[in-house]
């Protein structure tokens, strides 16, 4: 039971002062914060795999043959004879229109989907790309075979695996997840020093009624469970207060996510799991100040008589 | 055993050889050795630093002596381990010298607690703490918090407190020493009527005149942190006498 059970007469033992203390107020910030870096951490570790994943059997088959009709020509002959491959999962020739609308992003064109139309991008010599998905795990085995069958339709061009170029990115993310993480047991920790304090300070302020208690009898978990409930009631109000305030704030950032649809945000959200994991973490921090109220106070108690 | 007390068959307390000591200093009660039988009323007198409440205490089991054996109810109470002494604590009830009342219960709360504590439901204890309220005088002061309460009130709280239970062994320091003449006579007529009861109680103080007050009472004197036995009730228990 995370709130011990107490008889109504055996509570007022202790006076009531109820959220009188700073206990609910440092850790009701603890658990926003904690609630905040555990929701960062799992978006970007979803971010990390969703990117990993995407990336990680993906190559692109650049074919910079200057004359444009072999080129073409390459292109198709090469997604055709790879799509008929075992170890291929799709194979799909990036169209110029396609090429033209990313780059012409970065050159300004007046409508990035319209890039066609900028005269600049239609006199560059792209080059012709062709994305290729591999099956399976055995990526090594896969880029000698592609290899071959390049030189053999497309020869000189150049296979760029995508985990070149994002696979840094992903670990960085991934990298900040891990932080992300490292902050939710730091602030657990420090949430639990809260409650060691709290527990010890209420044992200072009724050492005599304790001791009083302890001279007519009371055993140590009769006390304990006086001032383990007491300690769990105001931590929970903290934890309830700071769950709150993280929930607003998390559905305030998630309503404005919502309008971010590309690039590598888009990637971050937090799933099912998320949800429950960041449901969870209050009624464990709960658990976890019982706990740590009942450990304190038991071996404080043993030092007395 | 020092001090002639031989082992008493049946003796509620028996202390052997104990001597007791607060950090390296030296010990302030030496070979203390003595039995106390069952339905007796014991006084301990002293001067002032004599180590009367160092010796109460190890008779209510705040405190273990630092060597030497103790005996309550029959078991060896310096090795035994901490989770069985409050059984053994809910059968000795104590009265302080600065009352120890808890200040933000009442009068009735105060008095309840060793029941409570003791798992009575609140159906059964309603009716003996409203009689022991009566029997000190307070009935009408039943929900007055100690710091609405004079001396002696808080004093007849406490004593109400420590004999509620109805213990086995009741132990008061100086139970006398914040009341008037009158009153100090009332209470002490409370601890005989309990002694009559069949429990054995052992008052300090240092007031000569109450102890000529009680018949049959045996008088032990700590000089020095030493017990001398002057009445020989140590020597020869009231049981044992001839």
């Amino acid at each position: 039971m995370l709130i011990p059970r107490v008889p109504v007469q055996h509570r007022r033992l202790l006076p009531d002062r109820r959220l009188s203390g700073p206990t609910p107020w440092v850790v009701a910030i603890l658990m926003m914060l904690t609630l905040l870096a555990a929701a960062a951490g799992v978006g970007l570790a979803r971010s990390a795999d969703a990117i990993g994943s995407a990336i990680a059997g993906r190559v692109t088959v650049q074919i910079v043959t200057a004359n444009p009709v072999t080129r073409a020509e390459q292109a198709a002959a090469l997604r055709r004879a790879a799509a008929a491959q075992p170890f291929v999962l799709a194979a799909r020739a990036v169209d110029r229109e396609e090429l033209q609308a990313t780059l012409g992003q970065w050159f300004g064109s007046e409508a990035s989907g319209d890039g066609g139309a900028d005269p600049v991008l239609n006199s560059l010599p792209l080059p012709a790309l062709v994305d290729i998905d591999f099956v399976g795990e055995d990526r090594s085995g896969h880029m000698a075979q592609l290899r071959t069958l390049v030189a053999a339709e497309a020869p000189g061009a150049r296979i760029i695996p995508h985990a070149e170029w994002l696979g840094p990115v992903a670990r960085l993310i991934g990298s900040l997840a891990w932080i992300a993480g490292g902050l939710v047991v730091l602030m657990t920790l420090a949430s639990a020093a809260v409650v060691i304090m709290t527990a010890r300070a209420a044992l200072g302020t009724h050492y005599a009624t304790i001791e009083m208690l302890h001279l007519i009898g009371a055993t140590d978990r009769q006390i304990t469970r006086l001032f383990q409930r007491r300690i769990a009631i105001d931590t929970a109000y903290g934890i309830a207060l700071g769950t709150a305030v993280a929930a607003a704030l998390l559905l305030l950032i998630g309503w404005q996510w919502s309008g971010v649809t590309s690039g590598l945000a888009a990637t971050a959200s937090l799933g099912p799991t998320g949800w429950v994991l960041l449901l969870a973490l209050p009624l464990l921090a709960i658990a976890l100040a019982a706990l740590t109220a009942r450990q304190t106070l038991l071996a404080a108690l043993k030092k007395i008589l | 055993m020092t001090a002639g007390a031989p082992r008493a068959a049946g003796a509620m307390v028996e202390f052997d050889g104990v001597g007791l000591r607060y950090g390296p200093d030296a010990e302030i009660l030496r070979d203390i050795s003595f039995n106390l039988q069952p339905g007796s009323f014991y006084f301990l007198t002293g001067a002032s630093g004599a180590g009367k409440t160092s010796l109460l205490k190890m008779l209510y089991l705040a405190q273990r002596p630092s060597r030497g054996i103790v005996r309550l109810f029959g078991e060896d109470l310096v090795a035994m381990p901490r989770d069985r002494l409050p059984g053994f604590r809910r059968r000795i009830g104590v009265v302080f010298q600065d009352f120890r009342l808890i200040p933000h219960l009442s009068a009735r709360d105060n008095i309840a607690l060793p029941l409570r504590i003791a798992g009575v439901n609140e159906e059964d204890l309603a009716g003996p703490v409203g009689e022991m309220l009566s029997w000190i005088g307070l009935g009408d002061r039943a929900e007055a918090h100690p710091a609405t309460l004079s001396g002696g009130e808080q004093q007849r709280v406490a004593i109400a407190r420590a004999v509620i239970a109805r213990p086995q062994l009741l132990v008061a320091d100086e139970p006398t020493g914040n009341v008037d003449p009158d009153m100090a006579m009332r209470l002490l007529g409370l601890f005989e009527a309990l002694n009559r009861l069949g429990t054995t109680v052992v008052v300090a103080t240092h007031d000569i005149h109450l102890i000529s007050r009680i018949e049959n009472a045996q008088m032990m004197r700590l000089e020095k942190g030493r017990l001398s036995d002057p009445t020989g009730a140590l020597r020869y228990p009231p049981a044992n006498r001839v």
